[in-house]
């Protein structure tokens, strides 16, 4: 019986016709892919992506050289330098992120009291050389404003958990 | 001997120790912020409330005397409910900017409300704001952040003693202020920032350029004056960022002068990293080989007698043993350590230290200062004094051309050597003091001996302390104040003239009549260069100062903070400077550079390492291996008694702020100078 059961799958190629059955099975369901780069899919707000260096709605940076961020870097990735401003306030004059040594772990997030240093909703920021990775105060600052809109909403979003 | 009980711990202190004191002797922690052991006590902070029992409320432990038979409990729910109380208090005010605070870090009010405070604050109302005074150029203000505990106020006051800061207005008005918006004319005034327990009072210089946790330290011992003041220095990278005092309560108990706590920012100007060679009449980059073949050269030929070596004010003991032991190779014996020409005699080592130690005076109580302005040349010592004369247990009384405000009372004698040769005479009243005294003290400074008849002021101050009893059983009140941290070690090593050799006047005197025809200069900056006629000048020394542009080769060496070094103070501490930074560029550490040049010149010197050199430094002078000790020299015979001239006494130093080249390279302490001067420059566009 069981011989005459394994002949009539065989012939009838039954185990193909399972297999294409589970595939075109799936012509009616939804898609589970998107089109990349044409489709993303959803971030959270507290996504860590690309560093930015924000500055407050009257065009001053916030950053104010404490260098917290610098001190909580487990990649020791952050490098500031800083002096009093000719107004006497305290500012940087360097701040560097090495984004090959970062490991995204938004601990300079954190650790910012005035929430300059934040890690964006931007991941795509790859680059054909080395060197361009290694990201500047003008980079970062450049960074903040193109991004300012979404980091903003972040960070409203994400207030109550604070 | 009051006994009383800590938290169940007993402990016997001496009368007249406080409560919060009783309380360390336990092994409790008391928080404070008003109360400082080298300060009277204010007990306004109200932070070191603990519970006494049968108290009706907490008491300030700093204020209360220790009696027999308290009970004290410092670890009670009373006691944590005072502190989180005060510290919300003290709150209040305070602006929560201590990430734009240099204070930050190693703050007194942050440790201490993390320590002791609630965690958060129930205040929604308006903060305080006060407007920030200036100080000066070296102390930056936020007095927003003051929280009133007046310990600048009574630093300046009893310590520094320049009543110029004070408290105005009470309550929630209380201010700080020093009166009269000006600088503090104090050489110590950088020491209020350290006090300052929050981030009211912060360096100026050193203002946003680096944070306490980002900094390598390196305890060393501080050049810029022959005190020998035990210093941190905290370096990032490679640049110095600050200068900080050690506690060492024999030398500079917890303070330090201005000068050495501010001339940092010479260490990065005007530096010479790399050697240079005079090429027609140019000074041109070079390099070692290069420049060790041109000494080569134009040693080539010359005896002994036509070289000489004289170093200078910052030069360490190793680079002085090499470069004596090169000198004796090359058969010259002219050498000398002592540039600004003082006839001291090298002979007696008991003639030129201060014999009774900087603590000594403490226990003086006669004290005679000739021809010096400790202020300016010591300012520490000076402090010594001060702290000694507010005991009212001490006469003090000076001889020299002017008479200084030197912070405390002395009487004014004379002007010069007559005054001098009366007291060691005994016809002097102030004879008499010195005769009476249990510990009488003589400070002879430099501006009495570096004078052409130094010799004989020298024997002078002998004979006062023979005749005078200042040299008894246990205690030797004769004093040499120098003013340059590399003297007392050159003299130790016998950095002196050898058998028929020149001093400085006399290597001065033979460079222009071209009877020697090559010098040495270690770091020498305070000679004339213009007599140093046409002679083939080598200068080794870490920046460009008179000596670097008089120069034939110049050979850049280390400075104070760059090499493991040993310095000898005027009290004869042997004291060993460690390596804080790198030397910049090709600039290497002094000894080695001798050296290294030793072989070109076809003298190799024995040693290959630091080890071999302070072992040939041990053979020289057996007490450098008493490191950080006092050793007591024996009493013998020095100076060279003959006539004395009416000239006044001079201080050797007219300008505190610019006593040497990295005092000179400094922005910071030309700007002192400028306002310690009466000038102020006119500001420039640039300006704010």
């Amino acid at each position: 019986m069981a011989l005459l059961d394994r002949g009539a799958r065989s012939i009838f190629l039954w185990e193909l016709v399972k297999g294409l059955s589970l595939t075109f099975s799936y012509m009616f369901k939804p898609r589970a892919t998107v089109n990349y780069p044409y489709e993303k899919g959803p971030l959270g707000p507290r996504f860590r992506g690309e560093h930015a260096l924000r500055r407050y709605a009257n065009g001053e940076e916030r950053c104010i050289a404490c260098k917290l961020c610098e001190a909580i870097c487990p990649a020791q990735a952050i490098t500031i330098e800083a002096e009093p401003r000719d107004d006497g306030s305290r500012r940087t004059t360097r701040y560097d992120i090495d984004m090959t040594k970062c490991i995204y772990c938004g601990f300079c997030q954190e650790a910012c009291p005035v929430d300059a240093i934040v890690e964006g909703p931007n991941f795509e920021f790859a680059t054909e050389t080395r060197e361009e990775l290694f990201y500047d105060k003008d980079k970062l600052l450049a960074n903040g404003e193109r991004w300012e809109y979404e980091i903003s909403r972040n960070i409203a979003a994400d207030a109550p958990y604070r | 001997m009051p006994t009383l009980t800590i938290d169940g711990i007993q402990v016997t202190v001496e009368p007249g120790t406080t409560v919060l004191q009783a309380c360390e002797l336990a092994g409790k922690e008391i928080p404070r912020f008003c109360y400082h052991e080298r300060l009277t006590i204010a007990g306004n902070c109200r932070m070191c409330l603990v519970e006494q029992e049968k108290a009706p409320k907490p008491i300030a432990s700093c204020a209360m005397p220790a009696a027999d038979n308290m009970v004290i409990k410092t670890d009670t729910p009373l006691v944590k409910k005072a502190r989180e109380g005060v510290m919300e208090f003290l709150l209040i005010n305070h602006p929560l900017d201590c990430p734009i605070c240099d204070q930050g870090g190693e703050c007194d009010l942050q440790d201490q409300s993390m320590g002791y405070g609630k965690g958060a604050s129930r205040y929604d109302e308006n903060k305080r704001a006060v407007n920030d005074k200036y100080m000066g150029p070296l102390v930056a203000t936020t007095m927003t952040r003051c929280i009133h505990c007046t310990r600048c106020v009574r630093f300046a006051q009893e310590v520094a003693g320049v009543p110029e800061l004070g408290a105005i207005g009470r309550g929630e008005d209380m201010q700080i202020t020093t009166y009269l918006e000006q600088a503090m004319t104090s050489e110590l005034s950088g020491n209020v920032i350290d006090l300052c327990p929050v981030g009211a009072l912060t360096s100026k210089p050193y203002a946003f350029t680096a944070r306490s946790w980002e900094l390598r330290k390196t305890e060393t011992i501080d050049a810029m004056d022959a005190v020998g003041a035990n210093i941190r220095v905290d370096v990032r990278g490679r640049e110095v960022m600050r200068v900080l005092p050690r506690v060492n309560e024999d030398v500079n108990e917890e303070w330090l002068s201005d000068k050495s706590r501010f001339a940092y920012d010479g260490l990065r100007a005007r530096r010479l990293d790399r050697p240079y060679v005079r090429k027609a009449g140019k000074l041109q980059e070079a390099t070692w080989p290069e420049a060790f073949a041109a000494v080569a050269g134009a040693f080539k030929g010359l005896q002994g007698s036509q070289i000489a070596a004289i170093a200078g004010d910052l030069a360490c003991a190793e680079s002085m043993t090499a470069l004596k032991d090169l000198m004796e190779k090359l058969g010259s014996p002219n050498l000398d350590c002592r540039q600004d020409g003082a006839k001291i005699d090298a002979s007696t080592r008991a003639g030129y230290i201060f014999n009774s130690g900087i603590a000594g005076i403490e226990e003086a109580d006669a004290i005679l200062i000739v021809g010096s302005n400790p202020r300016r040349e010591a300012a520490l010592i000076n402090a010594r004094i001060r702290k000694r004369s507010l005991t009212g247990k001490v006469k003090i009384a000076l001889i020299g051309n002017e008479q200084p405000v030197l912070t405390y009372k002395y009487d004014y004698l004379g002007a010069g050597a007559a005054t001098l040769k009366d007291i060691a005479e005994g016809r002097h009243a102030f004879a008499e003091v010195l005769k009476t005294a249990q510990k009488p003290v003589l400070i002879l400074g430099q501006g009495a001996l570096a004078r052409a008849d130094g010799a004989a002021v020298l024997a002078l101050a002998k004979q006062a302390a023979d005749g005078l009893g200042l040299v008894k059983d246990g205690w030797n009140g004769f004093n040499m104040l120098h003013t340059a941290a590399a003297r007392v070690g050159g003299l130790d090593l016998g950095f002196v003239p050898g058998q028929g050799g020149k001093d400085v006047t006399g290597i001065l005197a033979a460079a222009q009549s071209g009877e020697i025809k090559a010098v040495y200069l270690l770091g020498a900056d305070e000679i004339d260069m213009s007599k140093l006629g046409s002679a083939f000048v080598i200068y080794q020394g870490s920046h460009g100062d008179a000596g670097a542009k008089r120069a034939d080769v110049i050979l850049p060496g280390a400075a104070y903070v760059e090499k493991d070094a040993t310095w000898v103070n005027t009290e004869g501490r042997v004291q060993l400077g460690r390596r804080a930074a790198a030397p910049p560029g090709d600039a290497r550490e002094d000894w080695s550079i001798i050296r290294a040049l030793s072989e070109p010149l076809g003298h190799k010197l024995p040693y290959d390492n630091l080890g071999m050199l302070r072992r040939r430094m041990l053979q020289l002078a057996p007490h450098f291996a008493a490191v950080d000790k006092l050793t007591p020299a024996a009493w013998g015979a020095f100076g060279t008694a003959g006539t004395v001239t009416d000239a006044p006494f001079v201080s050797a130093v007219a300008d505190f702020y610019l006593t040497n080249p990295i005092a000179r390279a400094s922005a910071t302490m030309a700007e002192c100078s400028a306002i310690a001067r009466g000038i102020t420059q006119p500001k420039t566009g640039t300006h704010d």
